[in-house]
């Protein structure tokens, strides 16, 4: 029955898509103020969004991967690339004020800015497919790791990640919510 | 001449006379958005066996709009785009459904509004659209350089890999975080007048 293709998956591409940009805007996350108040460290919204579904998730995947319905899709890590590139990224996010997906998500709800940023992101990509021949040569081997999982790197099973993972996050989400009732 | 502001508020009143002053039904907990997206997460790795991505649907909606301006054929022949083929498909449907999805949220909630400077940004930088829009743009183009190079974004790198405990994942996670905080404090560092 699973995995969905043809015809029914691309409706359920807009079905899913649409969840997607109604958790995103729901969550205040589709908001520029939200994330650049996270990235000034004033306001954890956009931590505590990402946090709570990689654990929700990566449970949840993680078992659905062992009993055999799901398979992991794990890309190359290619680590100058993902340095460098992240690096752009998140100077990126901190002049536009959105993320790709919280961006569209904006747009809909009727920011004009994400929607010029959105114009700026096409041209990105297209200078990235112009420049992408020395990209692929000077860049993208270096460093390349292959498609490595953490439980592989560092030894340890992927639930004893998930706990240690967990406890940690709480304990962090714990010390805000403290110091978010503190006066002043 | 009416400010920035003023013509908003003008506009958002015309769309919606009776959108309440403050919106409280879009601040759902974080910790419930953060579940659902997991959730969701679940589903999709089941029912479509494709992870929660952005980007690599965007650099297809580049291909497709670079045909325009240098020709089918330099795209045709272009060793990235043959490998990110505009279409239809799954992709570059789930970016449709993320905008509604916005837009769905925003005009159930009674939020929906044309933003052209937000608040925050006005309060530093002033109610000029013009500024905030060359920003946006430049930032469009280096987030989206930065996430061609790292293979992915927020969403694709972020949450889908992180979730998979993929090395890459965790890596974008950091670094994109790192250098977010520095460029944001040091736009937003206090005005010495």
């Amino acid at each position: 029955m699973f995995p969905i293709t043809g015809t029914t998956s691309l409706i359920l591409a807009i079905v899913f898509g649409f969840a997607f940009g109604w958790l995103l805007h729901r969550g205040n996350v589709a908001n520029y103020g939200t994330i650049v108040r996270q990235l000034l460290l004033k306001d954890f919204t956009v931590l505590k969004v990402m946090l709570t579904a990689i654990i929700v998730g990566g449970i949840g995947v993680f078992l659905l991967v062992q009993m055999g319905y799901a398979k992991f899709h794990i890309k190359e890590s290619d680590l100058l690339a993902i340095t460098l590139g992240a690096g752009l990224f998140g100077i990126g996010m901190a002049l536009f004020g959105y993320c790709p997906g919280t961006a569209l998500a904006a747009i809909g709800a009727g920011s004009v800015h994400a929607l010029v940023g959105a114009f700026g992101m096409i041209l990105g990509g297209i200078l990235y497919a112009l420049t992408f021949d020395w990209v692929s040569q000077a860049i993208l081997p270096v460093w390349a790791m292959g498609k490595v999982q953490l439980p592989q790197l560092l030894g340890v099973g992927a639930p004893v990640i998930f706990v240690a993972l967990g406890l940690f996050v709480i304990a962090f989400f714990v010390m805000l919510e403290r110091r978010s009732v503190k006066p002043g | 001449m009416k400010n920035p502001q003023d013509m908003e508020a003008i506009f958002a009143n015309a769309v919606r006379p009776s959108a309440p002053a403050t919106a409280t039904r879009i601040n759902w907990s974080p910790y419930l958005t953060g579940i659902g997206i997991g959730v969701l997460s679940w589903i999709v790795f089941v029912v479509v066996n494709t992870p929660i991505g952005i980007t690599t649907a965007i650099s297809q909606i580049s291909g497709g709009m670079a045909s325009l301006f240098v020709g089918a054929d330099v795209v045709a022949a272009n060793t990235y785009w043959a490998k990110n083929v505009f279409d239809l498909d799954y992709g570059t449907l789930f970016l449709v459904g993320t905008m509604l999805g916005g837009l769905g949220s925003a005009l159930a909630a009674g939020t929906w509004r044309i933003e052209t400077v937000p608040r925050l940004w006005a309060e530093r930088f002033g109610p000029s659209p013009a500024r905030r829009y060359v920003v946006a743009f430049i930032g469009g183009i280096i987030l989206m350089y930065g996430a061609r190079l790292a293979n992915g974004c927020t969403s694709g790198n972020g949450i889908s890999g992180g979730l998979q405990l993929a090395l890459i994942g965790w890596v974008f996670f950091a670094v994109m975080f790192a250098t977010g905080t520095i460029t944001d404090f040091i736009m937003f560092r206090p005005k010495t007048s």
